[in-house]
């Protein structure tokens, strides 16, 4: 299959049910870790997105614009570090896929932009216990899969699994990005709550693929 | 207070540049404003503190109402941003502005008191935008003793070429509480609007905050020094200004 606007779509509902279910997990993290509200924050900013996406009067036409308005609203209603950076990320990601739909190559650019973005907005490259301990391997993957030859939606699942790898990969990881870095060696023994929403954020689109 | 922004570039203010002022807390914000302001008082500063609900936190729509504001009153637009986030969201409504907008503001990588004041002065004495920008960015240094080690390096312009001719004159400080907030922003505003370097004491006495570091008061003697262009003119500016005990004597 491929990555079309009603496949983007689906995976901003997706994402937003699935951050739902694993608020308090992701407070929980936060918590251990953080200030306690990044599940509170992610939940309140994807409802915020569905609401916009489904008051639309026309459908949106790209892709691209279903990001845009997925980075727009998450900036305006998230919160904390989480909205710049979610925020860029998916704004970055728009401006590569002004086409009605992705292929494999597309989704791996989609993956390349935000990555670029959340780096370029947090300054932390990878091993920092973040979110890019999850986009870098999910950003690896997607580019193997789409060099063998992978559809969009096979290329998203590689992404998918490798971010959920990343983000557990996270636990043993002592912060120097982020508020977490203020708990130094204390911060290791818990996940990354940044890198375990981006993790449901891509397991969200495989399921938005199996959906259609 | 400026009047509200129209929105319409021809009631812009091409003579100043403004200042938005983001804190996770809408009474630091404000504060600093108030401080700013004290010091500037035409200059348009616009504040985004706290989140909506009145909490902690930085809020996207108010920081990029607070930019689009100012940008569309004055020449260009510096913002001082308070922690981590509050520097996220600032990155992000630049990202998002257009090009013409982009082109006229910038965040100064300063800390956010002090910057905002040697911002605020610098944009009153009609500084562009990299001028309120160097301002601001220099504040840290100055605060914690840049003051000090300027005045034992003594004057440092004026020295390299036939400007090289350095006028000088020894006033006494003669208002008891000496140079303090106001008195200092009204030296460096003086100072600022001739082409000249001026030293007080050793330091630049355009930038406020050297001044205030000089820690001067009632009684004592201060050398002013002038070179450039204007020399004559700045030295008797400043040095009267201060011999004239500023209105507090």
């Amino acid at each position: 299959m491929t990555a079309d606007v009603a496949w983007a779509s689906r995976w901003v509902h997706e994402t937003a049910q699935s951050i739902a279910d694993h608020r308090d997990e992701l407070t929980e993290l936060d918590r251990q870790i953080g200030d306690g509200d990044h599940g509170e924050n992610m939940v309140r900013g994807f409802r915020a997105v569905v609401a916009k996406l489904d008051a639309l009067e026309e459908p949106p036409a790209t892709v691209g614009e279903v990001l845009k308005l997925v980075a727009t609203t998450l900036m305006s209603t998230v919160g904390g570090a989480a909205g710049p950076l979610y925020g860029t990320a998916y704004l970055r990601a728009s401006k590569v896929a002004d086409v009605t739909e992705l292929d494999g190559k597309g989704v791996v650019a989609v993956l390349e932009a935000a990555l670029e973005g959340v780096q370029a907005r947090g300054k932390a490259t990878a091993g920092e216990k973040t979110m890019v301990d999850a986009l870098v391997p999910a950003v690896e993957a997607a580019v193997a899969a789409a060099d063998s030859g992978g559809d969009a939606a096979q290329v998203f699942a590689a992404a998918a699994q490798a971010a959920q790898q990343g983000a557990e990969a996270t636990v043993p990881l002592v912060a120097t990005k982020g508020r977490a870095s203020y708990l130094g060696e204390r911060s290791a023994g818990h996940e990354d709550p940044g890198a375990a929403s981006t993790a449901l954020v891509l397991a969200a689109g495989v399921a938005a693929s199996e959906a259609g | 207070m400026p009047s509200e922004p129209s929105g319409r570039d021809d009631d812009r203010d091409d003579r100043r540049v403004g200042l938005v002022l983001v804190s996770h807390s809408a009474p630091l914000a404000a504060g600093a404003r108030d401080l700013a302001a004290q010091m500037a008082p035409d200059v348009r500063v616009e504040v985004a503190g706290g989140r909506p609900d009145g909490g902690i936190g930085t809020d996207f729509d108010r920081v990029q109402a607070a930019v689009e504001g100012v940008l569309a009153a004055c020449r260009g637009a510096v913002l001082l941003a308070d922690l981590g986030s509050a520097v996220l969201t600032v990155d992000s409504v630049l990202e998002l502005l257009d090009d013409d907008h982009r082109a006229r503001a910038r965040l100064a990588d300063a800390p956010f008191v002090e910057g905002a004041v040697a911002a605020a002065v610098a944009a009153q004495g009609g500084g562009d935008v990299d001028a309120v920008l160097a301002a601001a960015q220099g504040a840290g240094a100055s605060f914690a003793g840049g003051a000090a080690s300027a005045a034992e390096q003594g004057p440092v312009s004026g020295t390299t070429d036939a400007d090289a001719v350095v006028l000088r004159r020894t006033v006494t400080l003669r208002n008891p509480l000496g140079l303090h907030a106001r008195p200092a922003a009204t030296l460096a505003r003086l100072a600022a609007g001739f082409d000249a370097a001026v030293t007080v004491a050793g330091v630049d006495a355009a930038s406020v905050l050297e001044l205030m570091g000089l820690g001067a008061t009632g009684g004592q003697e201060l050398e002013v020094t002038a070179s450039g262009p204007d020399a004559t003119a700045a030295l008797a500016a400043v040095a009267d200004e201060i011999a004239s005990g500023f209105g507090e004597a």
